[in-house]
């Protein structure tokens, strides 16, 4: 048997493209400049498939499938975008809107967040389901950084990032359905963690608001993800 | 030990069953031990020593089915069956052994509750000691495995599998001989069986009794299975809520490997297989497959996107044989009997029993098992014996939290995975919850839809935040506050979160709520449009309160 990789064909929004096998959906399509939503999604994480935004459509499969783990396949046919899709990634969106508190206009993220771009990039002018307004604290317990959960999304990628790549695990989920959190050791103050290094990752792929450096005023929290590409890119290499 | 000196041992214990004249045998599960069994067994049992009397065994055992009459004694062998028994009544009932049946606390077991059910997975429940490895021996036990290992080969027995037609009792339904041949075909350095125990549906214990009552043969079930998949190791993950289940299938796992059943060189052959228990921590997600691997693995239990299955990729990477209790339990007799018997029951797409726990507003609630394509008037009004109170039948709703509410007109179809499916419900895992006209369907709607938000993992978006969203419009429906235009994001939301959560705990959320619209929309614009509970369950306040 050689060792050259296996090549596919398939479809995606009926355009012909090419994947080597193993390579996921969101992959080819991201190669090929189809946009697919993503939000838990970060390339150089472990992928879960949580924010469900990426779902597709794909010929003869009943159920809709998360682009960012499904495995592209010979002659599959795939479509990212369709009114269906449109009004489910809208109603993910409302969902997490209504979920906790995302006041944009007084936010550090402002015009830098994630969850803010894609709803404009998904059209979505107003919010159908009721709002929730948990009462959910700030812990600025850190000397540089700080977490609002009232902005967090539970994307779990500051988990990912910190357990992965920084190899601390300070972060962790805690808590059932809509009372999840995102906690620090084992639900510690922040400041008082015995793992955190400090380094700031979780801060810099936090897609939202939430995790955010101190002495930045609203709109001002630009995110600075380059590091994961870098990191991975030199990790892969040494392998 | 070899097969033949496990015959033996299984001899013996025959024998050694004969030499009682007389045996009773006292319901000792979950439902009879809540309402004072153990104090009739130890009173038989007091009772028997004092008068000295010989040739007399009281023997506890497992579920004897009518779990609303409990406790229950079994006299043998006049297969007597007395219900609502007390202590105080030993005296009376040792004496009817040799005189006359004691009228006073007959149960009629010639009535449809047990004429009417069919028992392969049920065969030794309350009939053997679940305690005691020779008395499953005696009652044929490990006959299966020993088929299956000295005389198939692996391919032979997953082949037996396949033409048994079963198919999963978790609730899914898939055939069961499909996934072993897959999880045989999976390459791995190792490969796990799992059995899943984490039974949480409100109202069912259809695992609880089989591992409580005859622990011995969901062992068989996944020693054959690891046999036929190349396993050497097991996990029985069941809930730490099941203490008495637990208790049971760790003294069942000492027996099996004390004799050789487990561990090296299985029944002199070279096939090895061990077991370990491990205990589910309170979530009901876990009993979706890919949490529950997590959760073994030590993490936390949440399920992940499948593909890969386990069959490709499970506990700890490598392939994994995972079946619910139910289905290792039909394991045993399929290998004694062969596929073709019991492909033989049941219709045409589902073959075999099916164990349901009988609850809600019936006659008689217990653990029952029938034959698939039963229809549901029969098992309520049969063997359920129907409403009590003379209360008109409401609905019947199948498969808990992730089921559906099935009205009148549907009582006369069949039971099996395709017609309930079709009628908007799902099999499920057994449990069957009947309602009566007291029962408010927007109310029940609320219930398992709060369920259902209260044991979503958090995980995926439309799960954890759509579960919420729902039950708050369904709160606001019952509370008589809600619009139309309330009910049309409620409809939304139930389509969303149907297709678009991550495991099959979110997928199937919305279906009470959905067969409910289906069947019982007018009960939902009552509350909406009149502000009135039709059944008077949900309080609503009156207009005029309102404003004041």
């Amino acid at each position: 048997m050689s060792d050259a990789p296996h090549i596919l064909t398939l479809k995606i929004d009926d355009q012909d493209v090419s994947a080597v096998e193993g390579q996921t959906i969101l992959a080819v399509a991201r190669e090929n400049g189809i946009a697919v939503p993503t939000l838990c999604f970060l390339k150089g994480l472990s992928p879960v498939g949580a924010c469900r935004l990426c779902l597709v459509e794909i010929k003869g499969v009943p159920k809709l499938l998360p682009a960012c783990v499904t495995r592209a396949a010979e002659g599959m046919e795939v479509t990212t975008d369709s009114p269906r899709l449109r009004e489910y990634r809208r109603t993910i969106l409302e969902l997490l809107f209504a979920e906790r508190n995302h006041v944009c206009s007084i936010c550090v993220s402002n015009n830098n967040c994630e969850l803010q771009s894609l709803a404009r990039a998904q059209g979505l002018t107003h919010v159908r389901v009721p709002y929730r307004h948990p009462r959910l604290g700030v812990d600025a317990t850190h000397s540089r950084f700080s977490a609002d959960h009232n902005r967090c999304i539970l994307c779990a990628r500051c988990v990912r990032v910190c357990d992965e790549i920084e190899g601390a695990h300070t972060w962790d989920i805690m808590g059932r359905g809509i009372d999840c959190r995102v906690i620090t050791d084992m639900n510690q103050p922040w400041g008082q963690s015995d793992t955190c290094t400090s380094c700031g990752k979780c801060v810099h792929v936090c897609p939202t608001g939430t995790l955010t450096e101190k002495g930045v005023a609203a709109a001002e929290m630009k995110k600075r993800q380059q590091f994961l590409p870098y990191l991975t890119a030199m990790r892969e290499e040494r392998e | 030990m070899t097969p033949e000196e496990l015959r033996e041992l299984a001899a013996r214990r025959r024998e050694e069953l004969q030499e009682f004249k007389y045996r009773l045998n006292v319901c000792l599960a979950a439902g009879c031990q809540s309402c004072h069994g153990d104090s009739v067994y130890k009173a038989l049992k007091a009772e028997v020593e004092s008068r000295k009397l010989e040739g007399v065994q009281v023997r506890g055992v497992g579920c004897l089915s009518l779990c609303a009459e409990g406790p229950l004694v079994q006299v043998e062998p006049d297969n007597l069956l007395y219900q609502r028994v007390r202590a105080e009544d030993a005296p009376e009932l040792i004496e009817s052994m040799y005189g006359k049946p004691l009228k006073r606390l007959a149960c009629p077991t010639d009535a449809p509750f047990f004429a009417a059910q069919k028992q392969i997975v049920l065969e030794n429940s309350g009939r053997i000691d679940p305690e005691s490895l020779e008395d499953y021996l005696a009652a044929d036990g490990y006959e299966g495995l020993m088929r299956a290992l000295t005389e198939m080969t692996p391919a032979e027995v997953i082949a037996e599998m396949t033409t048994s037609g079963l198919r999963g009792r978790g609730g899914g339904g898939f055939p069961t001989g499909l996934k072993w041949s897959t999880v045989a075909k999976s390459k791995g350095a190792k490969k796990f069986v799992i059995c899943n125990g984490d039974e949480g549906d409100p109202g069912a214990f259809m695992d609880r009794s089989v591992l409580e009552s005859d622990p011995h043969r969901v062992i068989e079930g996944m020693i054959i299975a690891g046999y036929a998949v190349g396993a050497s190791h097991g996990y029985a993950y069941i809930r730490a809520e099941y203490p008495l289940a637990v208790k049971r299938i760790q003294n069942a796992i000492k027996q099996a490997t004390k004799v050789g059943l487990l561990g090296e060189g299985i029944c002199g052959t070279g096939f090895g297989f061990t077991i370990e228990v491990r205990l589910g921590a309170g979530a009901f997600v876990c009993g979706e497959e890919t949490a529950l691997i997590a959760s073994i693995e030590g993490k936390r239990g949440q399920p992940r996107p499948r593909p890969p299955f386990p069959a490709e990729s499970g506990l700890w990477g490598y392939p994994t044989l995972i079946n619910n209790v139910e289905t290792f339990a039909n394991v045993p007799p399929i290998l004694r009997n062969g596929g073709a018997w019991f492909a033989g029951m049941g219709t045409e797409k589902s073959k075999g029993t099916k164990v349901f726990a009988l609850a809600g507003r019936v006659k008689n609630t217990g653990l029952i098992e029938v034959p698939m394509g039963i229809t549901l008037r029969k098992i309520i009004f049969d063997i359920g014996g129907g409403i009590p109170d003379g209360k008109k039948f409401k609905a019947v709703q199948t498969g808990g939290p992730s089921g559906g509410c099935i009205p009148e007109e549907h009582l006369d179809m069949p039971v099996d995975y395709d017609s309930l499916a079709k009628v908007g419900s799902i099999m499920g895992s057994g449990g069957m919850i009947v309602m009566d006209e007291t029962s408010c369907m927007v109310d029940v709607a609320k219930y398992f839809m709060e369920f259902c938000k209260s044991e979503s993992c958090g995980k995926c978006v439309p799960c954890r935040a759509g579960t919420d969203q729902m039950h708050g419009l369904l709160s606001k429906i019952c509370a008589g506050e809600a619009t139309m235009d309330d009910l049309a994001l409620l409809e939304h939301l139930c389509e969303v979160v149907k297709n678009t959560s991550l495991c099959g705990l979110g997928q199937t959320a919305p279906n009470p709520v959905l067969s409910t619209l289906r069947y019982f929309r007018h009960e939902y614009l009552a509350h909406i449009q009149e502000k009135r509970c039709p059944a008077g369950v949900c309080k609503i306040k009156a207009a005029a309160e309102v404003h004041a």
